[in-house]
């Protein structure tokens, strides 16, 4: 059910009758590294997922929301319990956590936040497509098998000129490949269907099924989609780069219930690249993001309302993990950003330079003039082994 | 049909031409348009044997301390009160004789979203539309503001039902036991803001999401039994004194002596009347039946009839459909998954929608009404809908469909009924020499004259 969409090769003849097929379709793949990007819509409570425990001002903030049980990583932050499968990776090094991080969006609007954060251009909406796309563009004039949106759409991040590979589950029937020739011909001259028709015919769906010992797929969405991620970026001639959504994390009200499902959906999808990824996991930065982070305080639902800092973190076998890395604010009063948030110390632009330039390999002027145009803030050292 | 003006009136404005219609619109496109707007509509039959939200929220809440009885209530109130109703309003869409008036519904329902991915009060979310939007679509837009701001199924989805102010009766007591600072919660007041009046850029900052929040304080409903003034469970919006900040607000330099719940809904009128909301609703009125990119001077037009008539829906309405802006294309829109299924449905006279043909698609589309994956609502542009995955999704399913259809249609005829003026000859040509009806049908509904708009 899940591999049934291979190449049509009758339909990709008659694109390329028609002068549509793009040209690099078979070019070779320009970087045996892997990037997956995982995103957190709703703004994670970075609080939450990695508290400060033995802070004072985190139980006086939070006093009915406070993470009981935390692992401790060192004596000042924990790791929420829901993390706990994570803690393998965190002891062989490969993962890594950046407390008070964010954009540089300080407005609280989730669609704008989001939108600067994937657009790329320092203001929301600010650009049409995604910095992403433009880093594949510029690693490859945009060989289409470079990148990977999970879902039926591809995410703002990764929109752009560059080709991107979608792949979603579905159980409608297949259509003949006479028909998606007819179609190919009626498609040619409306410019939107044409493109996402022909980039629909050149692609591989993943094939779960030839794994050994890999048993049936589980419920959860995010796993789901990590195990084709992993299938699909493993293979030699494969995408390189993802990108993996998750919706859920505005926890206005009862906050510690739901992430305790939706941190452990997260640890589970990463355990799940880790282990089907197998030996390309050296070659892979799996980053972790979100919007904003939430107030320094509980709200009064049992909950918190949107915020500024919030949490980066990073897994894979090119980490230098094992660690928390970036500077601190505090909880203190005289702390907070705007008297109510954590406050970003820690740039995620700063963040996404440092995986551009040292794991995928692109130059810093191409950073600043394509990919995260105006944006002063350097590469943050030391992340990558 | 034979004109453009038809095609534009039965697509863009209407849900597709249901067998005949193109015929009873082609005298008087943009009058057929006119003649469906009721400045109070009345409840569809189709619609009207459902439960009320008052009835469903007690269902919901009832028996605290009885899990499986609950339990038992919710599953049962799903299946009644939201898929039953889903289906019966997809049904009324495909064959409503005032398909406009449906796609406004769909429009402000969109606008004002509650969506399912809060669960507790899915079943109660058709019942929401069905109180706070269908009566209002032509009607004043602060009556619709206040409406949903102050609906049960709004307050919940946004969590304000248990935001208190600071200084109320019950802050006060919080703040003495637990010595908890913070105990409102911003959620509604920063959407109503962003999403309902003003628009992101429309000038306010923090401190009018917090001087909005303290005004809507207390605003709640009576599923909620905080035990201290009414603990008779209703299902009602319920004003809760002892949870209402008490202290005057200052919204966007305006100060708001405070006056119970009323201090609120004088700001929520003051907020529909503001040019930043003009602006922003104008803004998505002409992205939904101009263009994609809505072009300026046509939002100006459109605000300021808004401004001129105190933002009343059935004036703007009317500006909109006597806009020469929008009869100047034929196909600039994309129609979403929902629209082009209900309008495949509709043209095809096919009126049995059920949760195996109708809702089980939907799922794979990913649009089940009210699951919106935030309360942004659905997006409303080409590239959203038009992405390789989501077009293959939409070509199964149209194939698939094709072949669901009653037996004796013409291809020929139905293409020119369907989208006869603005085919292209490439479409005309591949379906006049496909191998079999179906094919032909499905080559029809598949091409972007069909899913466009």
């Amino acid at each position: 059910m899940m591999d049934r969409r291979k190449l049509i090769k009758s339909t990709a003849a008659a694109l390329l009758a028609t002068g549509m097929m793009p040209k690099i379709a078979f070019a070779n793949v320009p970087t045996n590294k892997r990037f997956v990007l995982m995103f957190l819509r709703g703004g994670l409570d970075g609080l939450h997922a990695m508290p400060p425990f033995a802070d004072p001002n985190y139980k006086r903030l939070r006093p009915n929301i406070v993470v009981e049980n935390p692992i401790k990583l060192g004596g000042y932050f924990g790791l929420h319990p829901s993390l706990r499968p994570l803690m393998p990776l965190y002891r062989q090094n490969q993962l890594l956590f950046i407390p008070a991080s964010s954009t540089d969006y300080r407005q609280r609007s989730h669609f704008d936040g989001q939108n600067f954060l994937e657009n790329g251009s320092g203001r929301p909406y600010g650009a049409l497509d995604g910095w992403l796309n433009r880093a594949i563009v510029s690693l490859n004039g945009g060989d289409q098998r470079l990148g990977l949106a999970i879902g039926q759409q591809v995410p703002l991040i990764l929109q752009g000129s560059g080709n991107i590979q979608t792949w979603s589950e579905t159980r409608l029937p297949e259509l003949s490949d006479d028909f998606l020739q007819r179609l190919s011909h009626i498609y040619k001259d409306d410019e939107i269907f044409a493109k996402a028709f022909a980039d629909a015919q050149n692609r591989e769906g993943p094939n779960l099924s030839m794994r050994p010992g890999m048993g049936p797929i589980r419920g959860q969405d995010l796993t789901r989609s990590a195990k084709v991620v992993a299938d699909l970026l493993s293979r030699r001639d494969g995408p390189r780069i993802a990108v993996l959504e998750s919706q859920g994390w505005d926890t206005h009200f009862d906050q510690d219930r739901r992430l305790n499902g939706l941190l452990a959906g997260v640890a589970d999808a990463i355990t799940t690249l880790r282990s089907d990824m197998r030996s390309v996991w050296t070659d892979t930065v799996v980053l972790v993001v979100s919007e904003f982070g939430r107030t320094a305080a509980q709200n009064g639902n049992k909950g918190t309302d949107h915020g500024t800092g919030g949490l980066a973190m990073l897994a894979g076998g090119a980490i230098k993990g094992g660690r928390i890395t970036g500077y601190w604010p505090g909880l203190k009063r005289s702390a907070l950003y705007e008297g109510r948030d954590l406050r970003a110390v820690n740039s995620y632009e700063g963040i996404f330079k440092s995986i551009l330039i040292g794991h995928l390999g692109l130059i810093d002027t191409v950073i600043a003039d394509q990919i995260l145009p105006g944006n002063r803030t350097e590469p943050m050292p030391g992340l990558l082994v | 049909m034979e004109s453009i003006e038809t095609f534009i009136a039965t697509n863009r404005f209407g849900l597709g031409p249901a067998p005949g219609e193109a015929e009873r619109v082609a005298s008087d496109p943009r009058g057929w348009i006119h003649n469906q707007i009721d400045r109070r509509p009345k409840t569809p039959k189709a619609l009207s044997g459902f439960r009320d939200s008052d009835d469903i929220i007690v269902d919901i809440f009832d028996n605290r301390d009885d899990a499986p009885a609950r339990k038992k209530n919710i599953r049962r109130a799903l299946r009644q009160d939201y898929v039953d109703e889903l289906i019966a309003r997809a049904r009324h869409m495909i064959s409503t004789p005032k398909p406009f008036a449906e796609r406004m519904v769909m429009f402000w329902s969109n606008h004002f979203t509650v969506s399912s991915t809060k669960g507790i009060i899915t079943p109660a979310i058709p019942a929401y539309e069905r109180e706070a939007i269908r009566p209002n679509i032509f009607g004043k837009f602060e009556d619709m503001l206040i409406d949903v701001v102050r609906h049960p199924v709004m307050l919940t989805y946004l969590d304000n039902q248990l935001s208190v102010g600071p200084n109320s009766i019950a802050g006060m007591r919080r703040k003495f036991r637990t010595g908890t600072p913070t105990l409102m919660n911003e959620n509604l007041a920063r959407e109503v803001l962003e999403l309902h009046t003003l628009g992101v850029k429309g000038g306010y900052v923090q401190d009018d999401v917090v001087a909005l929040a303290k005004a809507l304080t207390g605003w709640s409903h009576g599923a909620i039994l905080a035990g201290l003034d009414n603990d008779r469970l209703h299902g009602k919006f319920d004003f809760k004194k002892y949870m209402h900040e008490p202290n005057s607000k200052r919204v966007l330099g305006k100060r708001y002596r405070d006056s119970g719940k009323k201090t609120g809904v004088k700001i929520l009128k003051d907020l529909a009347r503001h040019p930043s909301t003009a602006r922003h609703i104008a803004t998505k009125l002409v992205r939904h039946f101009v263009a994609d990119d809505p072009p300026l001077e046509v939002v100006y037009d459109i605000a300021s009839i808004y401004l001129d008539n105190k933002g009343d829906l059935k004036e703007v309405s009317k500006a909109l459909i006597d806009h020469p802006a929008v009869w100047a294309e034929p196909t600039p829109k994309v129609k979403s998954h929902y629209e082009l299924m209900i309008s495949a449905f509709r043209v095809l006279g096919m009126t049995d929608a059920n949760p195996v043909n109708f809702v089980e698609p939907l799922r794979e589309f990913g649009q089940v009404p009210f699951s919106a994956p935030s309360p942004a609502g659905w997006p409303d542009q080409a590239s959203k809908w038009i992405a390789p995955e989501s077009l293959m999704r939409r070509v199964e399913w149209l194939r698939k469909f094709a072949g669901m259809t009653p037996g004796g249609i013409r291809p020929d005829k139905f293409l020119d009924d369907v989208i006869g003026p603005v085919a292209g000859d490439d479409t005309r040509l591949w379906a006049s020499r496909a191998p079999s009806t179906d094919v032909a049908l499905g080559l029809i509904l598949a091409c972007p004259e069909f899913q466009r708009r």
